[in-house]
């Protein structure tokens, strides 16, 4: 399905990826936004909320990121595509309600435009050390998707592609962005609607009585029940069977929580994005995701220069953590390099995928600012030694 | 004649048509207020005579969360606290649906207690149920919000000193346009009240004070459920309209219950549309409803 050519922008724009992000949900069909406003993500509902009105969408400024988390997960099970935004510490509060999108299996997106941490930390600079909060941040055992843009036109895009991603798996997927993303103005081209791919929610087509909420299907993917069909189906954050009936026993929770980790696995090869670059005959790898995949270029391009074999892997998605990829290049490369704004997150499953086959290094810092380009060009040299 | 009992057994449950009869026996123990709390919803939606397909019931967590899992209903069981925005965002993408949230008072008013008095102020139409049990009964009988002073719990072991929300009051002032308490005793006023709510555009609040004999009755040695039932009957004082200050409940005291609140007011989706005209004139739209999708 296209997008409706009355949700897009389309043309050139000068725009700042919140506001790409807003254009993003909007162009993708979402029409119920539940937010809170919180710092460096406030842009995306500003946004949202001036342009809803004359496009049947509703914006709701909740009271808080529980309520805001828990509106967009009720707006979906009613057929409307939902999203929400935060930031900090508003991503601590969505956690609850993430893992109840989680375990319902319901579509929505949430953007997370990352700032310094832990707690108030640092409300208006970047940071990149919510990624292992998106990975297990809410309690139990899951998986999740989460996509990282660069741009504010990689914004645009991956908001539209989050969405498609969320109906097509059936569960919340996160936008993982940062401050310097948020509020960084750059050309934005809005291609025209029929270039927009919109992948449109799987409903059952099973009779009332028949249709089950979770039923098992091949590509472990239920259809959704739709409401308000005599369907009189029922769901719940219990552990659950294929009926959506709680049931409290150690076989029941293997199967639920196995089909929310396996229908991630069996699809990752699907939903993993990486883009490389001279990485077929390279020495050494650099890894790097969202605003630092650009802030590493003027270092790279000096090693090249200089005749280091280097390649590089900017994750487009985060999670599912690239393992197959890496175990690969393990095998064959010196160093893999991750360069993030934490002291070492997905650095972590870097190394552990690596598993001591090549040497790993990360170049990280506490957030509030981007890499110094010198830092990453120093470890590129000490890496490829 | 003598009539076999066979002859007198009804196939199907009263019931049935309500309730997901694959699911019971409930989890409730006996003389739990909420067996008739939810006949009382029941007996409700048929004298209403609404399209079943058209009505969700929303819960959160406790023993009254469990009620979203015994209506034969598209039904919610939500996280703890969260009942009333799930129910606000499903209310939004469907505005033709009745949404009826049904939970308890540790839930509604301790940890979903913002969400209930902002939904009350912006007027969305919905209708919350809260049955009042006084205390936390699912993990075991701790001290609620709502329990009275010196009444004794788990975790007030010595008698509550927390002064107890006055439920009917807090909906009220946070913007309730109907609001209602009746005890698990009034099957009938209640049916009546919860029919009101329903029917009511805008946010309704009926609260439900029900017998917990398993813990706040046991707890406080006030006998068996029975025995509440007996003190309510004799301690219930029916008081519509009544100056919501004066409702509150304190331990083992005579207990105010009636119509309370029934006023007008333009709902959550009525003032967005009302904002909509008055920004943007006739290029608004009234809203209708989500983008269907199914």
């Amino acid at each position: 399905m296209k997008a409706d050519p009355k949700n897009v922008l389309t043309g050139s724009h000068y725009l700042d990826g919140n506001y790409a992000c807003a254009e993003g949900a909007i162009a993708a069909g979402c029409k119920f936004f539940g937010g809170y406003p919180i710092t460096p993500s406030t842009e995306i509902a500003e946004r949202v909320s001036q342009r809803f009105p004359l496009l049947g969408g509703v914006f709701i400024q909740m009271e808080d990121e529980l309520a805001s988390m828990a509106s967009i997960l009720g707006s979906s099970w009613g057929g409307v595509k939902s999203m929400s935004c935060t930031s900090g510490p508003g991503f601590s509060l969505m956690m609850e309600n993430f893992g109840l999108g989680i375990m319902l299996e319901t579509p929505c997106v949430l953007v997370n435009v990352q700032r310094g941490g832990p707690s108030t930390g640092l409300p208006t600079l970047p940071g990149q050390a919510d990624m292992m909060q998106a990975r297990w941040g809410s309690h139990g055992d899951y998986e999740v998707i989460a996509l990282a843009p660069d741009s504010p036109q990689e914004s645009f895009e991956l908001v539209i592609h989050a969405f498609n991603l969320s109906e097509k798996y059936r569960m919340p997927v996160l936008v993982m962005t940062d401050e310097c993303v948020g509020h960084m103005t750059e050309k934005v081209v809005i291609p025209p609607a029929e270039e927009i791919e919109l992948l449109e929610r799987k409903y059952t087509d099973k009779k009332p009585g028949e249709a089950l909420p979770f039923e098992p299907t091949s590509d472990g993917v239920s259809p959704m029940i739709p409401i308000g069909k005599g369907h009189k189906f029922h769901i719940t954050g219990l552990t659950h069977d294929y009926r959506g009936y709680p049931v409290i026993n150690a076989e029941t929770q293997e199967k639920n929580v196995r089909r929310l980790i396996d229908k991630v696995n069996m699809h990752a090869d699907e939903i993993i994005w990486l883009e490389e670059k001279d990485v077929e005959d390279a020495e050494v790898v650099i890894m790097a995701y969202g605003i630092s995949s650009r802030v590493i270029q003027p270092a790279v391009a000096k090693a090249r220069k200089e005749g280091i074999k280097i390649g590089q892997i900017k994750m487009v998605t985060v999670w599912p953590f690239p393992e197959k990829r890496v175990r690969e290049l393990a095998g064959k490369v010196k160093s893999l390099i991750m360069v993030e704004m934490n002291y070492g997150q997905v650095f972590l499953e870097m190394d552990r995928c690596a598993a001591g086959k090549c040497r790993t290094y990360l170049v990280g810092h506490a957030g509030g600012t981007v890499h110094n380009a010198v830092d990453v060009y120093n470890t590129i040299k000490e890496a490829v030694k | 004649m003598s009539v076999k009992v066979e002859e007198l057994v009804r196939e199907e449950h009263p019931m049935e048509k309500l309730l997901r009869m694959d699911r019971i026996p409930h989890i409730w123990c006996p003389t739990c207020g909420l067996g008739t709390t939810v006949t009382a919803l029941a007996a409700a939606l048929e004298q209403l005579e609404l399209d079943l397909d058209n009505v969700a019931v929303v819960s959160g967590i406790g023993c009254t969360g469990r009620v979203a899992g015994y209506m034969k209903l598209d039904s919610f069981h939500t996280t703890h606290g969260r009942a009333i925005p799930f129910a606000l965002g499903l209310h939004i993408a469907r505005p033709d649906l009745k949404v009826i949230v049904f939970s308890g008072d540790g839930d509604l008013i301790s940890i979903g207690g913002n969400h209930l008095i902002h939904t009350a102020r912006r007027n969305v139409d919905l209708t919350v149920i809260c049955v009042n049990n006084f205390i936390y009964a699912m993990t075991g009988g701790q001290v609620a919000p709502t329990t009275p002073i010196t009444a004794r719990s788990a975790t007030s072991p010595y008698g509550n000193y927390e002064h107890p929300f006055n439920l009917p009051l807090l909906a009220a002032s946070s913007g309730a346009v109907y609001v209602a308490r009746w005890t698990a005793l009034h099957v009938r006023r209640l049916t009546t009240a919860i029919k009101e709510a329903i029917t009511k555009p805008g946010f309704s609040f009926v609260e439900v004070i029900a017998p917990c004999s398993t813990l706040y009755a046991r707890l406080n040695k006030l006998g068996s459920g029975l025995d509440l039932m007996k003190f309510y009957h004799d301690n219930s004082v029916i008081r519509h309209g009544a100056d919501l200050k004066e409702v509150d409940i304190d331990y083992q005291s005579k207990i105010a219950v009636g119509k309370f609140i029934d006023i007008e007011k333009p709902t959550y989706i009525d003032c967005m549309n009302e904002g909509g005209k008055r920004a943007f004139g006739d290029k608004y739209k009234p809203y209708g409803g989500g983008n269907g999708g199914n």
